[in-house]
Formats: structure tokens, sequence, C-alpha cells
């Protein structure tokens, strides 16, 4: 990284935070989703499997638009957070990692939910017989089962979340030092007169992050599968 | 007696088997289809009968009208499944050790070294699931219900999947744990002369 400036290393430190939260914060809820949509059967199912993948199809400024309406400072959401929470979105990193999670959500959704549907049920009847309770059983057979699918589905979430620009910039703006995560940084740079060195150096870390992060994953999905050719990739 | 059984089954228009079985092994025979499985299912407390009583090794298990329905983990019993089902993630060492940790100390009846002495299974200790024979795969299979530290058992056509050389094989390891274990089975299968060899008695199922 000895080529980067200071400023450049606060974006790419910035951007990694920025996605860093919003995976952490949407690895529960997307596992808690998977779940249930591969679990259970209930009315109005579909419909949430529809809210679910709606930002991948809905043009991310609408996504951006509707965060602002939700959480904006006198949005139903925002007002309880900033109430209840003392934590607030508008303008600032943490509404990054929002808007970069609910962006992320479908694809870490997905990936999980195919990986607990395809976890055989018998071995969690057979783990029962064997005197493991639900959640013994969940945690050492379906868990364990479903993680490559786990991993993919962090995977996925991280290298969109990184590139995460649409809503980003509709929701908290472009603020350096803020909210200027890296392609936000690189559409700024595009704006500038001379700085085509920026963007390169700024699009190559872009472009090895996402190709680190899907080599990891696919090495931790391999030794979790123990052999039996579980993918990532 | 070890087994009592009075069930209607929710399969099809409703499975009725009513059943006692002395000490012993008892095998269930019928054709494919019968709901052999479902009795086995219902007695592990897999499948929830519409209502009935079921009592196995003296324990009631389920009873719809005194409202007793035991959870799977409750009932105490090996169940060993037709297609096996080791857990794929752990080594043949972590599936066998799977029932006998979560089995009360004071209840254990068997060591994993007394299991795999019984089975002959010591040597496939580390090995994953995935690399074992179907006899291999089957006498863990066993040796996990057994360390389970299970009141009686339930098979469900252990040998289906087997050539006869192993199926000779798991069969006298089935007769020792009628014999040497004194181990109540209930036993589903739909062949005549297994059924005949191994069964001290037989009830039938549809047909």
């Amino acid at each position: 990284m000895g080529g980067l400036s200071p400023d450049e290393l606060e974006i790419v430190a910035l951007s990694l935070k920025v996605s860093g939260v919003a995976i952490a914060g949407a690895l529960p809820v997307a596992f808690a989703l998977a779940w249930v949509l591969a679990r259970l059967r209930f009315p109005g199912k579909i419909l949430l499997d529809a809210l679910i993948h709606l930002p991948l199809v809905v043009p991310p400024v609408v996504t951006g638009w509707l965060l602002l309406i939700a959480f904006g400072t006198n949005g139903p959401a925002g007002r309880w957070f900033a109430e209840v929470l003392s934590l607030t979105f508008m303008f600032r990193w943490t509404g990054a990692a929002l808007a970069a999670a609910i962006m992320a959500l479908p694809l870490m959704v997905r990936a999980m939910r195919l990986s607990i549907e395809a976890v055989d049920r018998r071995l969690e009847g057979a783990a029962r017989t064997l005197g493991a309770g639900p959640w013994r059983t969940f945690a050492t057979v379906t868990l364990p089962l479903a993680l490559p699918g786990v991993l993919a589905g962090l995977v996925l979430g991280f290298a969109r979340s990184i590139g995460e620009f649409g809503a980003t910039i509709t929701f908290v703006s472009n603020i350096p030092g803020e909210t200027r995560t890296l392609p936000l940084a690189i559409y700024s740079a595009l704006q500038m007169p001379g700085a085509e060195g920026v963007v390169t150096r700024l699009a190559v870390i872009s472009v090895l992050l996402s190709l680190v992060a899907l080599i990891a994953s696919e090495t931790l999905a391999r030794r979790a599968g123990h052999g039996r050719g579980a993918h990532v990739l | 007696m070890s087994f009592e059984i009075a069930v209607t089954l929710p399969r099809g228009e409703g499975i009725r088997v009513a059943f006692a079985a002395p000490a012993g092994l008892t095998a269930l025979f019928g054709p494919s289809g019968a709901g052999k499985t479902s009795v086995l299912d219902a007695v592990a407390g897999l499948l929830r009968p519409t209502q009935g009583r079921i009592v196995a090794g003296g324990e009631v298990l389920f009873d719809s009208e005194a409202g007793i329905d035991l959870k799977p983990e409750r009932r105490a019993c090996g169940y060993v499944f037709q297609d096996n089902r080791l857990f794929p993630h752990r080594r043949v060492l972590g599936n066998l050790l799977y029932g006998l940790r979560l089995a009360p100390p004071e209840r254990r009846w068997m060591t994993v070294d007394e299991a795999a002495g019984f089975l002959g299974i010591g040597h496939l200790l580390q090995r994953m699931p995935a690399t074992l024979s179907g006899g291999e795969a089957q006498r863990v299979a066993i040796g996990r219900a057994l360390l389970s530290a299970p009141a009686f058992l339930l098979m469900d056509e252990p040998l289906s999947s087997l050539d006869a050389p192993r199926r000779e094989e798991i069969m006298r390891v089935i007769e020792r744990i009628r014999d040497e274990l004194r181990l109540p089975i209930l036993y589903v299968s739909h062949d005549r002369a297994e059924v005949a060899r191994l069964a001290g008695r037989i009830v039938e199922i549809g047909g």
C-alpha cells in the first residue's frame, strides 16, 4: 500500500469499516430471515420474500430515497433509533453502513437460505433421537452443515457492500472522511481533472479487495465442507 | 412386555397399528409403503400419532388421552435408520460420541472401546462417513445408537443397502445385540427370510 496517499488510505479504511459494520449487523438478520424462509410456512411468506429481494431490483437511488424517508431525522425509524439508541444515520458513516447492509441483505439471505434448505432434515431427526434438544441440534448439525452457505452469503454481501454507490450517495451524500467510500471516491476523482492516478489506484484496490474476499471465503468454505466438495464460488 | 403400541398414524388415510411385543426382537413385517417406518418414527417421537398410546421399555412415551408426548431426546431410543444418517461433518468417532456425551452418566452402559470391539469398527474411528463402505457405515450407525444409552432399539431395514456377505455380518451383530445385550428391538423389514431368522415375534402391517 506504499503507493497510497494518506487520503486514499483513509478512504480504504472507511470503506472497510462501513462494509465490516454493515455485514456484521446484517449477518444475524440475514440468517434469521433465511431460516424463516427456508423452514417456516406462513401466510404472507411470498410478500416477505419479495420485500427482502426488493433492493436487488429497485433502482438503488430509490432505495436511498426510501432510507431517507424512513431513517431521516424525521423518519419514524430514524426518530426511534435516535431516541432509544442515540444512533443517527443522516450524513454519517453509520448511514452508509445501513445502506450497504440493506443492499447486501438479499444476496446474503439467498445464499444462506439455499444452504439451510440443503441441510438434510433427517439428520436433525437423528440428532434428536440421540438425545439432542432443538437448540443443540441446531448448533451441532444444522449450523455446521449450513456453514459454507453462510460464509458464501457473508462474502457476497461484503463484496456487494464494498461496491455500494447509488443508495449511499442518495441517503448520506458524499462527505469526505465520513461517507465517501471507495466507489464514491472514484466517482469524485473522475469529476476532477488530472486525478487519473487516484482513480486507477482506488479501482485496483476495489478489484483486489473483492478478489481477496472471494478467495478467503472459498478457502474457508472448503475447510468447513470437510471434503464434501462445498463451494462458495 | 417390551413394546405396547396402539396408534393411528397420520399417513394416507390413517394407518392403524396395535400390538404388544415380548422381550427380544419383534419384526414389523409388510410390503413397502404399508407404514412400517411410520410406526418406528412414532415410537422415536419423530412422527406424532393422531391418537393412541405407545409404551416402550416400561415407559409411557405417548398417550393421547393422558396428554403425554415425550420429546424425541427424552425417549432413550436407539434408532438405526435405513439410510444410516451418519453426520457427514463428523468423523466416525465424533458420530459415536454424539449420543454418548448426551446420555446421563449413570445410564451409560457401553464405552466407545466396547462398542468398537463389539462391532469391529476400531480401525475406522478417524475416518469421515463419506469414505465408509455400506457395511461399515451401517455398523457405525448401530454403534452410535448403542452408545446413546438406549432402553430399546429401533431398526429400519438395516440390511437393505448391503450385499450378501455384509448382510450376514450385520445379522450376526443384531443377533448378538438381541442375545448378549438383551435390548428389546423393534425391527422393520420386508424380507421374510431375514424376519424368520431374527424375530421372536412377527407383526404383520398392511397387505
